[in-house]
């Protein structure tokens, strides 16, 4: 019989196959590579790291408006998700990095998806530029971010509905793309910077990267007790100095 | 210039389930087996241990354990008169990559196909006439029966554990297990899964409107298991983090929790990683295997020769790889000749949301697994007459929520809208309260005749090699199918006390952006006639006797379940069949 303790005693033979190459040949025993997956580090607050400042108050407005903060909950500003897309746009994500790039780059159908060759970095570079110079043409000079709320709402309804047309920009598919970004930094990991002490976990009762429910499950109909957990753990774990 | 190996007595192209099955069948029989893998060695313990797997952004959103587009892709269209474009991101459907392949980060739903669906040419006909099928449809029979194959699914379900309840012990009806499946030769390894409460809710009101609810066969333990090679499960937690993620719990069904600890340390097997087969190489005569060419990803290529050469990748690049290879006779839609590509399918599946006061009911949808459920079978394959629908084909259906994974499990009622405060309190109210099946209605998929794979004449890999071209749209009969079963899975839904059900159809056009399952089948098919199948009822070539395809790419079309059951099941008769007849009289083992 097989025990756990001998996955660990195994020795695994690792021959590299030629430089440059992480192929392996693997044989005699489980290799054991401690920490294969561990996750990224956690994102910090501080200077943007894909956004210009004007870019970075513009993705503020939006965060603000698609999350809109309430006296329970803050939206997406406090929440972090403008530093959450600002992190992913300066990495993988933003370049489209793993995504088949190879030309020619062909109009579709919307059936067969994205065709472009711009990843979502170079996407949000010239559409908040044309996003503030509609801005500026319509609203007496203003920028996106400088809107009352009634007006940032009644511009965005527009771009939603294929109404308010951006210059060199398909502004509706934009704005879908931001909000699904925004969204989704609300409720991701606060490893990643959004979801900021776990407030969108709060608000809706999730209570995070928990990985045992075994003596709830039969629980029916009762609310789960414990307060959200995150990957880095919980701020009220940490010792208070 | 390639770097040429000693010779194997068995060569295994893709490392993940049929792959590590085949392995330790033919190292049990004393050959010397390497496997040859194009992504990533991986270990349950160190790669997504319990700490910090349950990462959604990482895993579901950014696909981390998935094959890169980057690396390989298809291209995609509906029909034949459009030009394909590639699928540069992944949508409907994800092709793994890495040691254990999609076992890695499957949902574990192991379900056996029904009697009929072997069948089901015959059978449909012989009920309906010839008359009553699409014209264009091109379902088979698929030249092995669910007794041959009986003893085969029970392996798989033993080496896994499965939970489960059985509905068939060996003719006679069980209570609480579903009664349309075939007979089976005996219980499940360990019982049912607990269920949580909407899934149990969803029994309650199945029951009510007459159904027979049964909970869903789970690879997902319900208690601790030591399986016949002597790899031993932990239970399921219930964490909620199970497809698309890993299980470093030992509790999920995978390669690397039922076969590779053993697999691993047999000094007649090694595996290669980081390297794929860019082509199965033949002799002189076209007729026999005699290894295969890889490159690693430092760009060396190296050759492989062996006695027996077992094709183990996903279902695409089975057929990829054939045509590559130049085995077998591509197939042609307009001349309606040759098999390699032929009978590609995928699934059809659609679901219903109910939304109910959170005042009364609260869901805590974030306790599940992978497999949890609870379905019913009623409207399943042909369990009901078809006659008055004008289609074939049906699904399970069931309350089979896996998670409450907030980025993608935040649902609110049709006509919230999509942004602001409406939308924020909409998602505070509704995320304990809602219902949402995912995969709510598991749907078949029959083959037509113009859907299909070939190579591509524009877009290449990064070796220089056509893409596979997608030829895929749904036909009238899946969508008619996937309306009725819809309507009848609302029934349900708002039978559970939902103040508003959101009924979610299945539309065409098929849309490549749009995630079904990545249950694609076909293109390889097995079969009876070499004219209209590429490999026998052993999934041995009909062209190169030396080589066995395994994988969903045999399936002459897809049943209203999910296929890991029943590509394991093929991959132990296959196996069984090397061992019994192959390797005692190389050849060919049916002569057409």
């Amino acid at each position: 019989m097989m025990k756990r303790r001998d996955f660990l005693a195994g020795t695994a033979i690792l021959v590299f196959s030629t430089m440059n190459s992480r192929a392996t040949v693997i044989s005699g025993g489980l290799p054991w590579i401690p920490s294969a997956g561990t996750p990224p580090p956690p994102v910090r607050p501080g200077p943007w790291h894909y956004f210009t400042s004007d870019e970075g108050r513009a993705i503020e407005a939006l965060a603000d408006r698609i999350i809109p903060p309430d006296p329970q909950t803050p939206g997406g500003k406090d929440s972090g998700c403008a530093v959450f897309i600002d992190r992913q746009l300066a990495g993988p994500y933003g370049r489209a990095e793993g995504h088949y790039n190879q030309p020619p780059f062909l109009p579709g159908t919307k059936q067969q998806g994205w065709q472009s060759a711009n990843g979502p970095a170079a996407i949000y570079r010239e559409a908040l530029i044309a996003l503030d110079k509609y801005c500026q043409s319509k609203y007496q000079g203003k920028r996106f971010a400088d809107l009352s709320d009634p007006e940032k709402d009644e511009l965005l309804k527009g771009l939603e509905d294929d109404k308010v047309k951006l210059e060199g920009v398909d502004g509706k598919s934009f704005f879908a793309l931001v909000i699904k970004d925004v969204q989704t930094g609300f409720f991701a990991d606060p490893l990643y910077g959004g979801n900021r002490d776990m407030v969108a976990w709060k608000m809706i009762g999730f209570p995070g990267a928990r990985y045992n429910y075994l003596d709830w499950v039969e629980r029916h109909n009762e609310r789960f007790p414990l307060p959200p957990v995150s990957i880095t753990g919980r701020a009220d774990w940490s010792p208070k100095t | 210039m390639s770097r040429k190996l000693p010779k194997k007595d068995v060569v295994v192209i893709g490392l993940g389930w049929t792959g590590s099955i085949l392995a330790n069948a033919l190292t049990d029989e004393g050959l010397d087996v390497i496997a040859i893998e194009r992504g990533p060695w991986r270990d349950a313990p160190t790669e997504f241990p319990p700490n910090y797997a349950q990462d959604e952004l990482r895993y579901r959103i950014r696909h981390e354990l998935f094959l890169r587009p980057e690396q390989n892709t298809f291209t995609f269209r509906n029909k034949m008169d459009q030009t394909a474009l590639p699928i540069r991101d992944w949508g409907s459907f994800m092709p793994p990559n890495g040691v254990g392949g999609g076992g890695v980060h499957w949902n574990a739903e192991t379900f056996r196909f029904m009697p009929s669906d072997f069948v089901l040419k015959t059978h449909l006909t012989e009920r309906y006439g010839a008359s009553f099928l699409p014209q264009d449809m091109t379902i088979q029979d698929w030249g092995v029966t669910y007794d041959d194959l009986e003893p085969h699914y029970d392996a798989f379900e033993y080496l896994c554990g499965t939970s489960g309840t059985a509905g068939n012990l060996r003719g006679q009806i069980q209570e609480g297990g579903n009664p349309f499946e075939g007979p089976r030769s005996r219980p499940y390894p360990t019982p049912a899964q607990k269920q949580p409460f909407s899934h149990t809710l969803f029994a309650k009101a199945a029951r009510e409107l007459g159904y027979k609810p049964f909970p869903q066969p789970s690879g997902n333990l319900s208690q601790a298991y030591t399986n016949p090679l002597g790899i031993r499960m932990g239970p399921c937690t219930y964490c909620g983090f199970c497809e698309w993620f890993g299980c470093g719990n030992y509790s999920k069904a995978s390669p690397q929790t039922t076969i590779l600890p053993l697999l691993i340390r047999k000094s007649n097997f090694a595996l290669r990683d980081n390297s794929e087969v860019i082509r199965i190489e033949l002799d002189r005569s076209g007729k026999r295997a005699t290894g295969v060419t890889f490159v690693d990803t430092g760009g060396v290529e190296w050759q492989q020769p062996a006695d027996l050469v077992i094709l183990s990748a996903y279902t695409m690049f089975n057929v990829q790889l054939l045509l590559h290879s130049k085995i077998g006779a591509p197939y042609d839609p307009v001349a309606n000749t040759g098999v390699v590509g032929r009978n590609f399918t995928h699934q059809t599946i659609s679901s219903v949301n109910g939304f109910f006061d959170n005042k009364k009911f609260n869901f805590n949808p974030f306790i599940s697994s992978g497999a949890i459920g609870m379905c019913i079978d009623e409207f399943n394959g042909d369990n009901f007459d078809h006659g008055p629908h004008g289609f074939v084909g049906g699904g399970y259906m069931g309350q089979v929520q896996t998670n409450g994974r907030p980025i993608q499990s935040t649902s609110v009622p049709p006509g919230t809208p999509k942004w602001g405060a409406a939308w924020k309190s909409a998602v505070r109210d509704n995320y304990l309260s809602t219902v949402r099946p995912g995969t709510g209605i598991h749907g078949s998929f029959y083959s037509y005749r113009d859907v299909y794979l070939d190579l591509d004449p524009t877009y290449k890999d990064r070796f220089g090699r056509p893409l596979m071209r997608l030829t895929i749209d749904f036909h009238d009969n899946e969508l008619k199918q996937n309306a009725f079963l819809t309507d009848k899975f609302a029934e349900i839904i708002r039978a559970m006390g939902a103040h508003t059900v959101e009924k979610q159809y299945r539309k065409g056009p098929y849309d490549s952006t749009d995630y079904q399952t990545t249950h694609l089948n076909g293109g390889a098919i097995m079969g009876a006639d070499p004219s209209t199948s590429a490999i026998n009822r052993y999934l041995q070539s009909w062209d190169v006797p030396n080589l066995f395809v395994m994988g969903a790419s045999a399936f002459p079309q897809n049943a209203g379940y999910n296929p890991t059951g029943t590509v394991a099941a093929l991959a132990f008769w296959s196996a069984a069949a090397i061992r019994g007849q192959y390797l005692k009289n190389p050849g060919p083992l049916v002569h057409a």
